[in-house]
């Protein structure tokens, strides 16, 4: 097999807070091949986004810690030095922010924000870095591109905004792209149109893309293999078909019933998962989702490994003690995956 | 701009009067210029002539991108807003203009939840102050107040051990769940939850909205349900009326919404939404509408949604549809009605809730039988309509054609 994009091996980050050491990424590995969609999903606080920052250098600070690599190109993304990144980011892997209008500044013209990381990268003129701008902008579907280089971003709608971002992003042509919850802040029509437009760009760069959301639906429709994170370890990996038709985690499952969906007819009460995720001072002993799970047993206090434990699919993942077959009949309720409910131990 | 006509009774509605009916409510913020002077410029056509009721015990879901106006329209039902046209009843009484102490009532009666339940919650109030403040202000004893507080905690699924808390140290989901409490504190008949989970997350959003469920349940409560997703709401309305650019697009009964959308601004929006099956999303093919919403203060004219509707021919830029009827009680205000047959087009009704500026013409099929006034004028083709200009003659597509019917004057 051909060498990955990016290699992520034992990913470990954690922060020192005054109450104690919060281990936000639990060893975390995954790669990422050209052409692809990885989506990583999960809970607010599950480590996805610190996860994908982290690759982008973006959680150095002096209470950080970091173990693991992250191997792009021959170098690793988490032992560079600053001088490495500044010359990565942007020409190797870039990032797209879920709240663009946070992410762009609010007194420089558009055209200038994306002249100057083009700029900062390579020796052109202004003129040329403003007319590449202008083409980029065209190239994500910015109608009036040309004139609308000298706009500021107050001027721009959110999802206008949030092209702006991919533009910047692509200005580049970097080889991996993170996405970081892209389309949560905008409406459904919009986020359609930038899904399209994502799907579309990486697929003629030929990029690998990391696409963080907790949106299910996003997942079926924009990813290639899925990564499930919960609070902060990767619970089950696979392609989406995987974990979407066979899902073995009860997490994934939990995640799976909750979620409204549109073409059916609404089930007399949802699955929800029972409980709050752990805080990540206090992560439970074992397996984390232990507390929140019905089907909890005695070997779930030991940490399951992250294996396949299906033969023939060696490549999807899972990290529980229950065997193939029990799952396929504890993860049915009521026709449909979810999460059955029981009593749970505190 | 819309001055208020007369209003018919909506026919289903006779026996009782609805909880809750908006006639022809119009909200526009005016646009205020100049330093001296305040001229006003123009307005936002925030709310534009809405009509809608809600019956005891049962939901009415209001969907529509950002900007639609569904939160302003729900601060109008709970008359945080005053609106600037048409009338508001509860239990058929006028609420529409009343001041703050004749309102006290009804205040009782109507709560409000909002979409970010930490920005809602007084961040220095405990938990327990914040729950008990309706009912303070209503006159409850402090320590009735009290014992009821910690009653409502454990409805809503919180230990009421954590009277004495604050805030920050609750997630999301409990926050709201703390948000519903409050609601509930002084005992409503409906409560109007603008977007109450669309910051959680999924698994969170399926617990409250199981639990709104059980409350409806238990003490027969109606719901306003706010949110800009189709699939939560399908979930827990009744009703369902899509919004766009202030004006309702499409009202029907939940299923059928789904089953057969009308209007294909409602179309888009479904097909939008990708569906958590990949399979199927593959398998299906997906219209994404161009474009984004007109600006409101500006409105097109004719239908809103012909700017980006890709059946909309000119019929549509000049003359605004009425909420026609079809059957099963699902209302479209489109000129082009989709998933429905041309004997349902031609068997449909005006209805009553059409906006006052709406034409007279309706979406008409190919064998539309008239009645003998319609029949009378139908030579005529154009719609006679108050302000709308005159229909173009055998413009359009030709799958169909304009048909005059008989307005409600």
């Amino acid at each position: 097999m051909a060498e990955p994009l990016l290699d992520v091996q034992d990913l470990e980050v954690s922060f020192a807070t005054e109450d104690g050491l919060v281990r936000a990424v639990d060893g975390v590995s995954f790669t990422l091949d050209r052409g692809e969609v990885v989506a990583i999903v999960g809970e607010s606080g599950s480590g996805k986004s610190v996860t994908v920052m982290t690759l982008m250098g973006l959680t150095r600070s002096p209470n950080a810690r970091f173990a693991g690599s992250a191997r792009l190109h021959g170098g690793d993304l988490v032992t560079a030095s600053e001088e490495e990144l500044e010359r990565v980011r942007g020409r190797e892997i870039a990032m797209i922010f879920q709240d663009p209008i946070s992410s762009l500044s609010p007194v420089q013209r558009i055209g200038n924000q994306i002249a100057e990381q083009i700029r900062a990268h390579e020796k052109i003129s202004k003129a040329a870095a403003l007319d590449r701008a202008a083409d980029l902008m065209e190239r994500v579907g910015i109608p009036h591109a040309r004139d609308r280089v000298r706009a500021y971003p107050h001027e721009f709608s959110g999802g206008m905004r949030q092209r702006v971002m991919i533009a910047m992003a692509l200005s580049l042509s970097p080889g991996v792209l993170i996405a970081d919850e892209p389309t949560t802040a905008l409406d459904v029509t919009i986020q359609a149109q930038i899904l399209k437009e994502i799907r579309q760009l990486s697929r003629e760069s030929d990029s690998g893309v990391i696409f963080v959301t907790h949106d299910l639906g996003v997942v079926a429709d924009i990813a290639d293999r899925v990564l499930v994170m919960y609070a902060g370890r990767l619970v089950e990996q696979g392609t989406v078909d995987e974990i979407f038709y066979d899902p073995q985690h009860p997490y994934t499952w939990g995640l799976m019933g909750s979620v409204t969906r549109v073409d059916r007819d609404p089930p007399k009460r949802l699955p929800a998962i029972p409980g709050q995720p752990p805080s990540l001072l206090r992560v439970p002993e074992g397996c984390h989702f232990r507390p929140r799970c019905p089907h909890a047993f005695d070997p779930c206090r030991q940490v399951p490994p992250l294996e396949s434990r299906l033969p023939g699919s060696p490549d999807h993942l899972d990290r529980c003690w229950l065997t193939p077959a029990d799952k396929r009949v504890k993860r049915e309720v009521g026709g449909r995956i979810g999460l059955a409910e029981g009593k749970v131990i505190g | 701009m819309n001055e208020d006509g007369p209003v018919q009774a909506d026919p289903g509605a006779s026996r009782q009067p609805p909880l809750l009916q908006a006639e022809h409510v119009q909200l526009y913020f005016p646009i205020k210029y100049g330093v001296l002077v305040n001229r006003t410029v123009g307005a936002v056509h925030a709310v534009d002539d809405v009509s809608l009721s809600l019956t005891e015990g049962q939901t009415l879901g209001i969907v529509g991108e950002s900007g639609c106006g569904k939160s302003t329209l729900a601060r109008c039902m709970v008359r945080l807003l005053e609106p600037t046209g048409g009338t508001l009843r509860f239990r058929g009484r006028d609420i529409t203009h009343l001041r703050r102490r004749p309102l006290q009532p009804f205040r009782r009666e109507v709560q409000l939840v909002f979409q970010d339940p930490s920005s809602s919650l007084n961040p220095r109030k405990r938990v327990g102050q914040i729950v008990a403040a309706p009912m303070r202000l209503q006159g409850v004893e402090r320590d009735a107040a009290r014992a009821r507080v910690r009653e409502l905690l454990d409805r809503v699924g919180l230990n009421p051990e954590h009277v004495n808390r604050f805030p920050h140290e609750f997630s999301g989901g409990q926050r709201q769940r703390i948000g519903v409490a409050r609601a509930l504190a002084v005992n409503p008949r409906l409560i109007v939850l603008d977007e109450p989970v669309s910051a959680l997350d999924v698994s969170v959003q399926a617990q409250v909205i199981n639990l709104l469920d059980d409350l409806q349940d238990d003490l027969g409560l109606s719901y306003v349900f706010i949110a800009h997703d189709l699939s939560v709401v399908r979930h827990v309305s009744d009703q369902i009326a899509v919004m766009y650019l202030g004006k309702v697009m499409e009202l029907s009964p939940a299923a059928e919404l789904y089953r057969k959308p009308i209007h294909p601004y409602t179309g888009a929006l479904l097909s939008a939404i990708p569906i958590p099956d990949p399979k199927e999303n593959r398998g299906r093919e997906q219209r994404v509408i161009g474009g984004e919403p007109p600006n409101p203060v500006s409105p097109p004219p004719g239908c809103r949604f012909h700017t980006r509707c890709p059946w909309a021919t000119k019929v549509c830029a000049e003359v605004e549809p009425p909420l026609a009827e079809y059957p099963g009680g699902h209302l479209a205000a489109c000129h082009h009605p989709r998933n429905v047959s041309s004997a349902e087009i031609s068997g449909a009704t005006r209805s009553p809730l059409s906006p006052l500026s709406a034409g007279q013409l309706m979406p008409g099929g190919q064998q539309a039988p008239a009645s003998g006034a319609e029949k009378a004028r139908e030579s005529q083709v154009t719609a006679r309509t108050g302000d709308a200009p005159d229909a173009p003659a055998g413009e359009g597509s030709s799958s169909w054609h304009l048909e005059v019917v008989d307005g409600c004057e």
